[in-house]
């Protein structure tokens, strides 16, 4: 009897099964081709987190130089598209009419006040009903004023007491474009998807169609199944992120600025991860329904809203902070932002991969325990 | 015991949330160049003794040597075939037995006339390229077998192999294992047919975990030779007869068969035989079975004790008038028309997948036919199917309850569904409740009875609102044969007071309670009448003395065949 000890003559047979039921189900077409399309279309031209032109009102309700000049400094800039009226009443109705965000009101004595060295205030009315951009356009609004204040002061120099001038410079992604943000996150999105929802069915449903039963009772070895379900999906990832990989240059002229070996190694160390967590919950659970929620909730979810990818770590409170920890793809959103927008950056790049590693390491394992030659439970 | 391929001593196996064990101290062996019967109903304990054999499952006491070892050391020698065949449905046939000779290290010189050997065996060389997804139930079984013998194998373990299969493939598929037993393979043959068990070499004989009994199939048989008689001739209805046959203390055991009455008798009986021809019969392996078991139950349902009279409120209860239905290209069902008069038991009959299902759906309203009419207790069931429905009962195949409901949630519930309410509702609760005995059961949940108990609660179900027409699908399949009296004893009791029944089943032993039936095979009605003409007819068709109706149902089907191959020669 020549059973013991690993086989690769079984493991390529069983690989080769594997591919033919691959090749054969059309939903993996679709998750691993159409889908990351889909999504990079999808981050790079739909969803766009720059701030564009927002329209807005501003009531001229005084005749004085002062007043005038601050209404030019709004109609002036890049940020604002501006409507000027002698009165608040039309542009209230403008607003309601959905036709402006904001209103900014240049009150009757503005002039004076300001000759008096004490304007009184103008006031800047938004449309709640957009609360984020209500923010943002009031806050835009604001600082925009308090330019114009400075501005004036320095120019009437009685105290020249130099302002502090802050120049912000956003390094690497100069014109802070979303889209070389949003494409690398969509890649680990697409990995996920691969490496953990498509891999959670697959054990699953070799128990719900009866064949683990019959291939458990065969000389197969129990780490020759498993790695006969890796090694296709780790192909079949990694062809997908190629492809993603080339719209991103070719298509949206994201910049790759780092190696492909580099990101050969970030995608390889993030995949074992997401296949070991795919294969584990579809060892354990024997569900293929059960097994796909809890590759949603566990895998997917995290890596799109505790990834980094949409919403900054940084700026999160800190008890989530935390719990990112956890998130894999929290370590690969990082290294392939680096690799693409900066370079082979490997102080940054490989701590992360070695994280990536470990936890791979653990998710193997606990799916290596979880598929015993065994019916009992 | 030497020279077995594999012994098993006093195994027991526990599973949680069960209250009886699975296996309860069971011992068998298997000697190669034989077939031995690991025989019993669902829930008996089989398939968990074959996962023990093929070290899938650890026992929690006793002791087992395969091939000469602990289960589960020696796979390259084993052939094992699930219930469910282990294909890959998406796989072709021939990459099917290409992965499993792989799995088994099968050189890859004379690997091709393997492979040929296999599918000629099987009769599959045909299709070859077909997804095994795309096979019939029983090519599937014969793929299954194939790919378990790709190596040969000193073991054999089939589980149930002739589950859902008509008795044509059953019969194919035998003959093939026997044929390996020549070549020194030990094969272990579980199933729940009966009949099948006469068959064997030896017969291990399983109830609730428990051997019954272990050796050649005519050392029990002989426990009741002798005492076998059938009953002809006689004045009364024949299931006025059996019913007060069982109910006798002298009478072990008794089943109609077409117009006969067959009896089982106990030592010394002494049965009143005035009017009627007795005749000793050939004992079968059931008889012994039931002997072993106590005997079966008495013949008075106390359910038809309670049931109401029916009135019938039209000439016929269930008319099929041409009734035909087609999925696309594919006719599922053609032209197929018969009537069934109150109080009698309607019989529809033919393997899987030939039809009778869909017939049957289109009777009770849940399928639309795509020509004919069908009507129920005076209703057509086109133009009034809901009224329809309200006028019969209907019991699935898999007894349609809600598993994790107790079974009082689940009686509420059906009582609801058939449209009973308030002090109705619970009365007819408490009427079956009293009838199947079912007051220790109510707070439990469904899916934690044995299949014996979800029957009885599926039928006590069904009869909640006392209809007038009843359908069975394949109603006793799988259940023990005790219990499988029981079940047409209340259903006798039913039809003599006047309920019309329709019934589904590719299980013979149930089409000989029917008083008129239709063999339906690729569609057709292929031939019709009572089980007695069908055998008569049968008899002709095969030169066969008194066939069974098995034997009756397999001659019908090869003439269809026969005079099909015919017309497509011409």
């Amino acid at each position: 009897m020549s059973e013991a000890g690993f086989s690769g003559r079984r493991l390529m047979a069983m690989v080769g099964k594997e591919t033919r039921q691959i090749a054969r189900d059309p939903s993996t077409y679709l998750i691993a081709f159409v889908l990351p399309v889909l999504l990079l279309f999808l981050f790079g031209y739909a969803i766009n987190l720059d701030s564009a032109r927002a329209n807005i009102g501003v009531a001229l309700l005084d005749d004085s130089a002062p007043a005038h000049s601050l209404a030019l400094a709004y109609g002036q800039s890049p940020h604002f598209a501006v409507r000027v009226e002698r009165s608040v009443e039309p542009l209230r109705q403008a607003m309601i009419a959905d036709e402006i965000r904001a209103i900014v009101v240049i009150p009757q004595d503005f002039g004076a006040g300001e000759a008096r060295g004490a304007p009184p205030p103008v006031q800047i009315i938004a449309d709640g009903s957009q609360p984020n951009q209500a923010s943002l356009t009031a806050a835009y609004a604001e600082g925009l004023r308090r330019n114009w204040a400075m501005n004036r002061a320095a120019e009437a120099g009685p105290t020249p007491a130099a302002p502090i001038s802050v120049n912000s410079r956003v390094w690497f992604n100069p014109g802070l474009t979303s889209r070389y943000f949003l494409i690398p996150g969509a890649i680990a999105i697409v990995m996920t998807l691969i490496g953990t929802l498509l891999t959670s069915l697959v054990i699953a449903r070799e128990w719900e169609r009866g064949t683990m039963e019959a291939m458990m009772a065969t000389p197969m070895r129990m780490t020759e199944f498993l790695a006969s379900k890796i090694v296709p999906y780790f192909v079949l990832a990694l062809i997908s992120m190629g492809i993603c990989t080339t719209m991103a240059v070719v298509q949206f002229g994201v910049p790759l600025r780092g190696s492909i070996p580099a990101l050969l190694l970030v995608s390889t160390a993030y995949l074992l991860p997401a296949l070991g967590q795919g294969l584990w919950i579809s060892a354990a659970t024997k569900n293929q329904f059960v097994a796909s929620q809890l590759a949603l909730i566990t895998s997917f979810l995290p890596t799109f809203l505790l990834s980094g990818f949409l919403y900054e770590i940084s700026s999160m409170p800190r008890p989530i902070q935390i719990i990112t920890m956890i998130v894999p793809a929290r370590y690969l959103i990082p290294s392939l932002q680096t690799v693409f927008l900066a370079g082979d950056v490997w102080s940054l790049i490989l701590p992360n991969v070695a994280i990536m590693a470990a936890f791979g390491a653990f998710f193997l394992y606990r799916c290596l325990r979880a598929t015993r030659r065994s019916l009992d439970r | 015991m030497s020279g077995s391929v594999a012994s098993v001593t006093g195994i027991v196996k526990h599973f949680k949330g069960l209250d009886r064990p699975a296996l309860d101290g069971l011992s068998l062996r298997i000697m190669p160049g034989r077939i031995t019967g690991l025989v019993g109903p669902d829930g008996a304990g089989k398939t968990t003794a074959i996962r023990i054999m093929a070290g899938l499952m650890a026992p929690d006491a006793g002791e087992l040597t395969v091939l000469g070892g602990a289960p589960g050391t020696s796979l390259g020698d084993l052939g094992y075939m699930p219930q469910r065949f282990g294909l890959y449905e998406d796989l072709s046939v021939i990459a099917n037995l290409e992965l499993y000779a792989e799995m088994r290290s099968l050189p890859k010189s004379g690997r091709a006339e393997t492979f040929a050997r296999l599918l000629a065996f099987t009769d599959l060389e045909r299709f070859r390229s077909r997804l095994a997804g795309k096979l019939s139930g029983g090519m599937k079984q014969k793929l299954g077998l194939a790919c378990a013998l790709v190596k040969t194998p000193r073991l054999l373990l089939l589980d149930e192999p002739g589950v859902g299969v008509d008795p044509i493939s059953r019969r194919e598929l035998w003959q093939m294992v026997a044929q390996l037993t020549g070549e020194g393979i030990g094969v272990l043959w579980a199933t729940a047919y009966l009949d099948e068990a006469e068959k064997c070499d030896e017969v291990f004989l399983m109830s609730e975990g428990k051997l019954v009994f272990g050796g050649p199939p005519a050392d029990l048989t002989r426990e009741v030779d002798g005492k076998v008689v059938r009953l002809t001739d006689f004045p009364q209805r024949r299931r006025r007869l059996l019913t007060d046959m069982l109910d006798r203390h002298d009478v072990l055991d008794g089943t109609l068969e077409g117009r006969s009455v067959r009896l089982v008798l106990r030592d010394g009986a002494a049965i009143p035989t005035e009017n009627m021809r007795v005749a000793k019969v050939p004992a079968r392996f059931e008889d012994g079975f039931i002997a072993r078991l106590g005997g079966g139950p008495g013949g008075t349902s106390p359910l038809a004790g309670v049931y109401r009279q029916v009135e019938p409120q039209s000439e016929f209860a269930i008319e099929a008038k041409g009734l035909t239905k087609r999925f696309g290209a594919f006719t599922a069902a053609n032209d197929v028309s018969f009537t069934v008069p109150y109080g009698t038991i309607y019989g529809l009959l033919g393997p899987n997948g030939a039809g009778k299902s869909t017939t049957f759906k289109m009777l009770c309203g849940l399928l639309t036919p795509s020509e004919g009419t069908g009507v129920v207790a005076g209703h057509d069931l086109r133009r009034s199917g809901a009224a329809a429905r309200e006028q019969l009962g209907y019991m699935a195949q898999k007894f349609s309850l809600y598993g994790d409901l107790t079974v009082a949630q689940n009686l509420a519930f059906f009582a609801g569904a058939y449209g009973l309410a308030g002090s109705a509702a619970k009365a007819a609760v408490q009427r079956v409740t009293e009838v199947f005995e079912l007051g220790d059961m109510l707070g439990r949940n469904a899916n934690q009875l044995s299949l014996g108990f979800k029957q009885r609660i599926a039928l006590a179900a069904a009869v909640l609102h006392e209809p007038p027409v009843l359908f069975l699908d394949e109603p006793t399949s799988g259940v023990d044969p005790v219990t499988r009296r029981e079940f047409w004893s209340h259903i006798n009791g039913l039809v003599e007071k006047g309920v019309a029944v329709l019934v589904t089943t590719h299980f013979m032993e149930e089409a000989e309670y029917c008083d008129d039936t239709t063999l339906i095979y690729r569609s057709e009605q292929i031939a019709s009448g009572t089980p007695d003409e069908l055998k008569r007819q049968a008899a002709e068709l095969s030169g066969l003395e008194d066939p069974t109706m098995e034997d009756a149902f397999i001659a019908h089907i090869e003439a269809s065949d026969a005079a099909r191959l015919e017309r497509e020669a011409a």
